[in-house]
C-alpha cells in the first residue's frame, strides 16, 4: 500500500510510448530493426532531407488500431500534425504526430486488482534518432562530441495517455505492467523496456484528501523499468508533499528520474517549455480506416491478458491458493501462460505446470519466450512421472532455454541425471535414519516438520538425483 | 529526334552555345552541367542509332529550377545555407523527364527557397529579364523563365506556390503552367509551403508546355498528396478550340491592373469570343482576400519546412559553443532577409495564443475562396484575367518594399489557395513593349480545357 503521510492523496497519469513491431518505419521503407549498425537503416525520408515526403505505413495503422481495440478505445478517422521543436536527433526539427484527432479516442484498462484506469487517447507518431555523447563528461553539456544514430528516426510509436486516474505508486506499476502485457499480447509491440521499445513518462501531483482539486503536476521522464515507475512516482509524490508541508508551492516542470540516485531532478521549468506550434501536416492526408478493416482487426485480435488470466485460473477451480493466483498473474504478465495451459492440456499436473512456469521459466528472461512449447511440456512430463527430480528438472530447463530448445531426455542423460532406483533410495534412507536416530524418533511420533529435514538429507546424499515425491512416499511408508 | 533527323548532341551544343552567349548578361543559371549534358546527349544518339526509342522528349534541353533534387548535382535553392549540397536522390519529376530523354543542362536561379517575385532574393545575384536587362524576370522561378525566353533551352521546370511560374512567365513572355495540386509529384521538390507548392512547365509554346506536362504529370506513390488520376491528355486536344466554352472575364483579376494590361486582357477575351467561346463578366470578391491569407499560410508552413536547415546534417554549419548556439549562428549566416522575414512571420502565426487569430483565420478564408471558386465554376468553365497587375518592373524597384513586392502576386495567389490549375500565355506587349501574360484559370483537373483556350490565345495574340 501507498506510504503517503496521513491525509495526502496522489494523482498520477502515465504517458506510455511503445514502438511498433512493423517491418518498416512509419513513413518510409527502411527496416525497423533495433541494434543494427548505426545509420544503416536510413533514407532521404527518415533523414528529413530537403524535398523528401512521408508516406504512411499501413501496417503501423493496423497495429495502432489493434492497441486501440485492446484498450476499448474509440477507433476514429484521424489526421497528423507537426510538432515543431529543434533537436539534433530530430532530422526535420519537427515530429509528425497526432494532435486534435488521434486514431484512438477514449478507452479504458482494467487492472488485475479490479481497478479501472481511463485511457484518454492512443495516437500514432514517429520516433526520433538517438544521440550519444562521447568524451568529456559523457553528458550533453561537457562532452567532446555528440553522435546521432538515425536508425530509430521514423520508427512508428503509439503514445498511450491514461487519465489522471492512478492513486498509488503500486497502481502506477500495475498499470504499466498490465499495459505492457496487452501490448505484447496484441502483437503490436515487444514491450522491451530495457531496449527502450516501451518508455513511460509519469505526471504526478498531490492533494490534501481525495476530494480536493488536483495540484500542480510534474512530469517525470526516463522511467525504463516497471520498478522505476513505482519508485519514481513514490519519490515524486513524497517530494511534493514535503514541499507543501513546508509551506512551499510546486512549480510545474519536467523532471528526470535518476535511477542510481533514486531521485527526480529538474530537467526544464514551465518557462523553458517548448511552444510546439502544432499545425496540420500538409504532406499527409487524413487516415480513414473503413469499418470493415477495423472489424477484421478486431476479429483477429488474440485473447488479452485479463481473459487469459481467467482461463488459466479456471484450471485450478476454487482450490487455487493465493500464492497460485499470484503465480498465475505473473505468468500472464510475462506472456508465459500458454506454456502452462499447453502443459495442462497435455495432462501435466496443473500445480506443477504453474509452479515451474511462474518460478523457473519466468526467471530465465526474455529467452524463455522462444523455448519451443513441446520441449517444455516433454520436460514437465518427465518430472511429473518421477523420471527427474525437481532439482534435475530445473537444471535441464535452464540448459534448454539457453540452447533455444532441444530434447529434454538427451539433455538429462548428458548431465548424468538418471532416476535413482527404489533399491538405492532405500539404502540411502537406511543410512540417514541410522545417523539421525533422535530426529527419526520425533518424526515417527508425528512431527511432520522433519519431512523436510530428511528430504534434504536424501537430496544432499544423492546430489539431487532422488525424486522428492518418492522420498516423501518412502518416509511415510516407513513411519506407518 | 527518334527518327535520327536531328542529333541530341547538336541540340545540346546549340543550347550550350546560346547559354555561353547570353548567360553573362542574363544570369539564368546557378550551375551549368556542361559535361553531363553532352555525355547524356551522346548516349541518346547512340540509342537512336541502335534503333531504340529514347523517349518522347529525347534530346530536348531543359533547365531545372534549383529547388528540384537531382542526384549528385548541386541543389541549393539559391541559398547559402544549402550551397554545395548534392542530393543522394532524384525528384520524381527529374526521373520522369530523364526517362523521357530530356537533357538537363543546368540548375536555374530563383528567389531563395522560392520566396520572392523578382529573383532578386537569390544568394547568387539577380537574374535579368531577357527582354530588357534593366527589368526583373519575375520570380521566384525567374531563372527558368529567362532561360526559355532567351532561347537557352526550349523547356524548363519551375515551381509555383503563389504564382512563381505564371508571374515570371508573363514577365518574360513565355508559357507557364501551374497544374492542379496533386497532379505533379512534389517528391524531391524542396518544400516552401507544402499545401501550395506545385511543379510545372515553362515553354516557348503552348504545345511544348503540354508535352512537358504530360511527361511529369501522374500519380506518384512517394507523394501522399499525389492525385490518383492519370496524366491528362493535352497534346491531342490542343486544336479542339473553345466553341461553346463559357469563359468568365474576372473583375478581380483586372481591377487594380495597369490600363495597358486591362486593354490586352479584353482583347484576349475578344479572341476567345471570336473563336466561339461565350464571354461572361463575373465578379468573385473573395479573391481579394487571397493575398493576406496566403501571407499567413505560406510562411507558417515555411517556418516548419525550413527548420531542418539547422547545420546538423548537411549544408552550411557555423560552429558555436553548443547546439542551440550553432543552430542560431548557422541560420543567421545561411538565410537571406526575405527567408528570415517569412520564418519569423510564420513562427508568430503558429504561436500559442495567436494560432487561431492568424493561421486558423487564414485557413477559414482559404475555405471561403475555395467555395467562391466552386460557385463561379458552376456558371463558367474557365476564368480569364491578367497574370500580373503590370509588366515587368525595374530591378531594385521593389526589393526594399516587401508589401509592394507581395502585391505583384495578387492575381496568381488565389489559384494556389484553391489547389486549382492556371496558366499564363503571352498576349501582346504593354506600353513599355514588355510582354503581357493572359491568365486562364479553371477548376481542379481542367488542364485540357485550359490548354485548348491557351492555344486559341496563342494563335490570336498577334492577330
Amino acid at each position: 500500500m501507498s506510504s503517503l503521510p496521513e491525509g495526502w492523496d496522489m494523482v498520477v497519469g502515465l504517458e506510455v510510448h511503445t514502438e511498433l513491431k512493423t517491418a518498416t518505419k512509419l513513413f518510409c521503407g527502411c527496416a525497423n530493426n533495433f541494434g543494427d549498425e548505426p545509420n544503416t537503416n536510413i533514407c532521404p525520408v527518415c533523414l528529413g532531407l530537403p524535398g523528401s515526403l512521408p508516406v504512411l505505413n499501413e501496417g503501423a495503422v493496423e497495429f495502432a488500431i489493434r492497441i486501440g481495440l485492446a484498450l476499448h478505445c474509440v477507433v476514429q478517422p484521424s489526421s497528423f500534425h507537426r510538432k515543431n521543436y529543434f533537436y539534433p536527433d530530430q532530422p526535420k526539427d519537427y515530429q509528425i504526430s497526432q494532435y486534435d484527432v488521434p486514431i484512438n479516442g477514449p478507452g479504458y484498462l482494467d487492472l488485475p486488482d479490479g481497478s479501472r484506469v481511463g485511457i484518454e487517447r492512443a495516437h500514432l507518431e514517429e520516433d526520433t534518432g538517438k544521440t550519444t555523447h562521447v568524451g568529456g563528461t559523457g553528458r550533453i553539456h561537457g562532452s567532446d562530441e555528440s553522435l546521432v544514430d538515425y536508425n530509430r528516426s521514423g520508427v512508428p510509436l503509439v503514445e498511450i495517455v491514461s487519465g489522471p486516474d492512478i492513486r498509488s505508486a503500486e497502481q502506477a506499476r500495475g498499470y504499466a505492467a498490465e499495459l505492457r502485457s496487452i501490448l505484447i499480447a496484441s502483437g503490436a509491440s515487444d514491450g522491451r523496456m530495457e531496449e527502450g521499445s516501451m518508455r513511460v513518462d509519469a505526471n504526478v501531483s498531490v492533494r490534501r484528501g481525495t476530494e480536493a482539486p488536483f495540484g500542480t503536476r510534474c512530469e517525470i521522464k526516463n522511467l525504463n523499468s516497471l520498478r522505476s515507475v513505482q519508485r519514481a512516482v513514490e519519490y515524486e509524490a513524497l517530494r511534493q508533499i514535503a514541499i507543501l508541508d513546508d509551506g512551499g508551492t510546486i512549480s510545474q516542470e519536467t523532471r528526470h528520474w535518476d535511477e542510481d540516485a533514486g531521485k527526480t531532478q529538474t530537467m526544464r521549468s514551465k518557462e523553458e517549455a517548448y511552444d510546439y506550434r502544432y499545425f496540420p501536416e500538409p504532406d499527409l492526408v487524413p487516415v480513414v480506416p473503413s469499418e470493415a478493416f477495423i472489424r477484421q482487426i478486431e476479429a483477429e485480435l488474440p485473447p488479452m491478458p485479463a481473459q487469459r488470466r481467467r482461463e488459466l485460473i479456471a484450471h485450478f477451480g476454487d482450490a487455487a491458493t493465493d500464492a497460485q493466483l499470484d503465480q498465475a498473474n505473473a505468468a500472464v504478465e510475462l506472456n508465459l501462460d500458454p506454456f502452462i495451459v499447453g502443459a495442462i492440456e497435455k495432462g501435466i499436473t496443473p500445480a506443477l505446470a504453474l509452479a515451474r512456469t511462474a518460478n523457473e521459466l519466468a526467471g530465465l528472461g526474455d529467452d524463455a519466450m522462444s523455448l519451443p512449447k513441446d520441449d517444455y511440456i516433454a520436460l514437465l512430463k518427465m518430472e511429473d512421472a518421477g523420471e527427474l527430480s525437481a532439482t534435475q528438472s530445473k537444471k535441464v530447463l535452464a540448459d534448454l532455454v539457453a540452447a533455444g530448445g532441444g530434447d529434454p531426455k538427451a539433455v538429462a542423460e548428458s548431465k548424468g541425471f538418471e532416476q535413482l532406483d527404489a533399491g538405492a533410495l532405500d539404502a540411502t534412507l537406511d543410512e540417514i535414519i541410522a545417523a539421525n536416530p533422535d530426529e527419526w524418533a520425533r518424526y515417527r511420533e508425528g512431527d511432520d516438520k522433519l519431512t523436510g529435514f530428511f528430504t534434504g538429507k536424501v537430496m544432499a546424499a544423492t546430489q539431487g538425483q532422488a525424486d522428492g515425491k518418492a522420498v516423501n512416499a518412502a518416509l511415510r511408508q516407513r513411519r506407518s | 529526334m527518334n527518327a535520327g533527323e536531328v542529333s541530341a548532341v547538336a541540340l545540346a551544343n546549340e543550347s550550350l552555345q546560346q547559354i555561353d552567349s547570353q548567360e553573362g548578361e542574363i544570369h539564368a543559371f546557378v550551375e551549368i552541367q556542361r559535361e553531363q549534358v553532352l555525355r547524356k546527349a551522346q548516349a541518346i544518339d547512340d540509342g537512336v542509332a541502335q534503333g531504340k526509342n529514347m523517349g518522347v522528349l529525347a534530346g530536348v534541353p531543359l533547365a531545372l529550377k534549383d529547388n528540384l533534387c537531382q542526384h549528385g548535382e548541386v541543389t541549393s535553392c539559391a541559398s547559402n545555407i544549402l550551397s554545395g549540397w548534392r542530393p543522394p536522390y532524384d525528384a520524381t519529376v527529374v526521373s520522369r523527364i530523364e526517362t523521357a530523354g530530356v537533357l538537363i543542362v543546368g540548375k536555374t536561379n530563383m528567389d531563395e527557397f522560392a520566396m520572392g517575385s523578382s529573383t532578386e532574393n537569390s544568394a547568387f545575384g539577380p537574374t535579368k529579364n531577357p527582354h530588357d536587362t534593366t527589368k526583373v524576370p519575375g520570380g521566384s522561378s525567374g531563372g527558368s523563365a529567362a532561360a526559355v525566353a532567351a532561347s537557352m533551352t526550349p523547356l524548363s521546370l519551375g515551381s509555383d506556390t503563389g504564382g512563381s511560374i505564371r508571374q515570371p512567365a508573363a514577365f518574360c513572355g513565355v508559357v507557364g503552367v501551374k497544374p492542379t495540386y496533386g497532379l505533379v509529384s512534389r517528391y524531391g521538390l524542396v518544400a516552401f509551403a507544402s499545401s501550395l507548392d506545385q511543379v510545372g512547365p515553362f515553354a516557348g509554346s503552348v504545345a511544348d508546355a503540354a508535352a512537358l506536362l504530360e511527361v511529369i504529370a501522374g500519380h506518384d506513390p512517394k507523394d501522399s498528396t499525389s492525385l490518383n488520376a492519370p496524366a491528362p491528355a493535352l497534346s491531342s486536344h490542343l486544336d479542339d478550340g473553345v466553341k461553346g466554352m463559357r469563359v468568365g472575364l474576372c473583375n478581380e483579376l483586372l481591377e487594380g491592373c495597369a490600363p495597358d494590361m486591362v486593354a490586352a486582357i479584353k482583347r484576349a477575351a475578344e479572341v476567345l469570343s471570336n473563336a466561339g467561346a461565350e464571354i461572361i463578366e463575373i465578379s468573385i470578391p473573395e479573391l481579394k482576400l487571397g493575398l493576406s491569407a496566403y501571407y499567413l499560410i505560406a510562411p507558417a508552413e515555411a517556418s516548419s519546412n525550413l527548420a531542418r536547415y539547422d547545420g546538423v546534417r548537411y549544408g552550411v554549419r557555423v560552429d558555436a559553443e553548443d547546439v542551440t548556439a550553432m543552430n542560431t549562428a548557422t541560420r543567421t549566416a545561411g538565410f537571406g532577409d526575405e527567408v528570415k522575414r517569412r520564418i519569423m512571420l510564420g513562427t508568430y502565426a503558429l504561436s500559442a495564443g495567436y494560432y487561431d487569430a492568424y493561421y486558423g483565420q487564414a485557413q477559414r478564408v482559404r475555405t471561403l475562396i475555395i467555395n467562391a471558386f466552386t460557385k463561379a465554376y458552376s456558371s463558367v468553365d474557365l476564368l480569364l484575367g491578367a497574370t500580373t497587375p503590370t509588366t515587368a518592373f525595374a530591378i531594385g524597384d521593389k526589393v526594399g518594399d516587401p508589401m509592394s513586392m507581395y502585391q505583384s502576386d495578387i492575381c496568381t495567389i488565389p489559384t494556389n489557395l484553391a489547389g486549382h490549375p492556371a496558366l499564363s500565355v503571352p498576349f501582346g506587349v504593354g506600353d513599355d513593349k514588355m510582354p503581357i501574360g493572359a491568365q486562364l484559370l479553371g477548376p481542379a483537373l481542367s488542364e485540357q480545357q485550359l490548354f485548348q483556350a491557351a492555344s486559341v490565345l496563342e494563335h490570336g495574340a498577334n492577330s
